[in-house]
């Protein structure tokens, strides 16, 4: 009986976070709809002025923004995450994980704004002095992202690699193969799975991040062709207008808003069938 | 325990139910509309003046001058808010000037260039200008740097200095006079505008079409990006608003704009 009642009681509370989830996607379509359909989807998605105080509703630039500013951020994070917890895993002694690891997910706790004064102060004038443009940029952008992600790829995939019952390791090495084809023939393949939403996690909050990103990114409405031109995300766009936001304005938010929601929800998507096809 | 549990789930929506209804309810009330430059300030004023007179309620809306214009006009609020000046069809409004502010165009302390005009301020902004050659500087790319859509002092720049012309896409944007005033410190090649009252020596302002930006020259309306922050009625103003009125033309009103920048109208 009183089994039961405390089972109740805790799906009652898994279902309260679905409840929000629902509730929230609810209020942003509600709010941001209205606009979309009213200036056409193709419109708002595939047009590139955006001037939301003289009519012009074009988000095109900030969604290849997002695209491309997640997407450096991934290549550098991800690989560089990926080695760091190779490294930990296979060839780093038992001491140093135990002092390592820590330290890294520690990188977790620094609040965003302080990684975006840090890229204001130090890497976008270094990008500026060395390569040229504003500084403010895609790369600072991907850059800054890249180290926020790090901490989630280190962490979950570390934990992947761990997992990966020690007689696969055995047998590899008793057949005579070394350490590093047993990790990269062996261990990599069988914990491919916990890799991967170690990526989509990291993905999820490169997407989402703003402090950091209005701060280094330099916010221009263009469609960036180098990564040293600056660039405006989806998120940013939302951050940075809805101070003074009002009537059709806070709409075209909301309805920025709702394309961040649906790309967020497409990528998962993608990643999740991937993750049960090749498993 | 599981008497409690109920009970408390029962307890919950009621108290929830209580707390919503116990909202307090004002028994006078006051509703301010108009330009966005001057919301944020007048939220700040209506602020202090609701703490020193609990009771009374101020609501601060947006909307732009000409709503706030409109909307005074037609009696949907009791004070306008405005900070572009009145045409001669709404001289019939009373109005009173709450503070003056210039909008002061900055660039890097390195940089040579110390004039531009109206004109080239225009070109720059758009993107006709690139190089800082044209306007008698370095042969370097601007980086010019503008304040988001929406922002106020963005909309008196557009209105004074752009027109009808629209923004270089490639300008940086940045959400505050701060962020603008520190990107222009470190880049040799920016330019930005910020309120009068946030330059400091980090930056070096440029002057317009040879006039300085000075306390006196906006106070003489001389300096061409100045402008007065406008509060209008519709005939005289009711007990209420009078009382508004003289808490921000008063001392302490006063030096509350003061210090968010702003020039002070009355001592």
């Amino acid at each position: 009986m009183k089994e039961k009642f405390f089972e109740k009681i805790l799906l009652l509370c898994a279902l309260s976070a679905i409840a929000a989830l629902f509730l929230i996607a609810l209020f942003i379509f509600y709010e941001g709809l209205p606009l979309i359909f009213r200036i056409g989807p193709q419109n708002f998605i595939f047009s590139s002025t955006w001037a939301p105080t003289k009519g012009h509703f074009g988000i095109l630039p900030m969604i290849v923004g997002s695209l491309e500013v997640t997407i450096l951020a991934l290549i550098l994070g991800g690989t560089l995450g990926l080695a760091c917890a190779m490294f930990l895993a296979e060839f780093a002694p038992r001491w140093s994980v135990r002092i390592l690891k820590p330290l890294i997910e520690l990188l977790a706790g620094i609040p965003s704004v302080v990684y975006g004064f840090i890229g204001v102060l130090v890497l976008v004038p270094l990008i500026r002095r060395t390569l040229g443009g504003p500084g403010f940029s895609v790369l600072a952008a991907g850059i800054i992202l890249g180290i926020m992600i790090l901490p989630t790829v280190i962490a979950i995939s570390l934990d992947a690699l761990n997992a990966v019952p020690l007689s696969y390791k055995e047998g590899s090495l008793a057949v005579g193969a070394t350490r590093w084809q047993t990790l990269y023939r062996l261990t990599l393949p069988a914990a491919k799975s916990g890799i991967i939403a170690s990526l989509i996690l990291a993905m999820g909050r490169a997407v989402g991040e703003t402090m950091a990103v209005i701060m280094v990114a330099g916010n221009a409405l263009i469609i960036p062709k180098s990564p040293l031109e600056p660039v405006r995300t989806l998120t940013s766009n939302i951050a940075l207008e809805m101070g003074y936001a009002s009537g059709t304005h806070q709409e075209a938010l909301f309805a920025t808003g709702v394309v961040l929601f649906i790309i967020v929800a497409l990528l998962n998507t993608f990643a999740l069938f991937a993750l049960r096809r090749k498993v | 325990m599981r008497n409690f549990i109920i009970k408390l789930a029962v307890l919950f929506p009621v108290i929830l139910i209580c707390f919503a209804g116990c909202r307090r309810s004002a028994k006078t009330s006051l509703t301010i509309a108009g330009s966005t430059s001057v919301q944020p300030f007048a939220e700040l004023l209506a602020e202090r003046y609701m703490m020193e007179h609990p009771g009374v309620e101020i609501n601060v809306q947006g909307g732009g001058s000409s709503a706030g214009i409109r909307a005074v006009q037609n009696r949907i609020c009791d004070i306008g808010m405005s900070s572009r000046p009145l045409t001669p069809e709404e001289q019939n409004l009373q109005q009173w000037t709450i503070a003056l502010d210039g909008i002061v165009l900055i660039v890097h302390k390195q940089n040579p260039v110390r004039n531009i005009t109206l004109k080239q301020l225009q070109d720059v902004f758009s993107g006709k200008i690139r190089n800082w050659q044209e306007l008698g500087g370095p042969d370097q790319k601007i980086t010019v740097i503008t304040r988001e859509e929406g922002s106020g002092t963005r909309g008196c720049f557009e209105e004074i200095v752009m027109k009808d012309v629209h923004f270089a896409a490639d300008a940086l944007v940045q959400d505050c006079n701060g962020a603008v005033r520190e990107i222009v410190a470190s880049d040799p090649a920016a330019i930005g505008y910020i309120s009068f009252g946030l330059v400091d020596e980090r930056v070096q302002p440029l002057t317009v079409d040879g006039i300085t930006p000075s306390e006196s020259t906006i106070t003489a309306h001389i300096y061409p990006l100045a402008r007065k922050f406008l509060f209008l009625t519709n005939g005289e103003p009711s007990t209420l608003a009078r009382s508004f009125l003289d808490f921000v033309l008063g001392p302490e009103g006063q030096k509350t704009l003061a210090d968010e920048g702003l020039i002070k109208v009355a001592p």
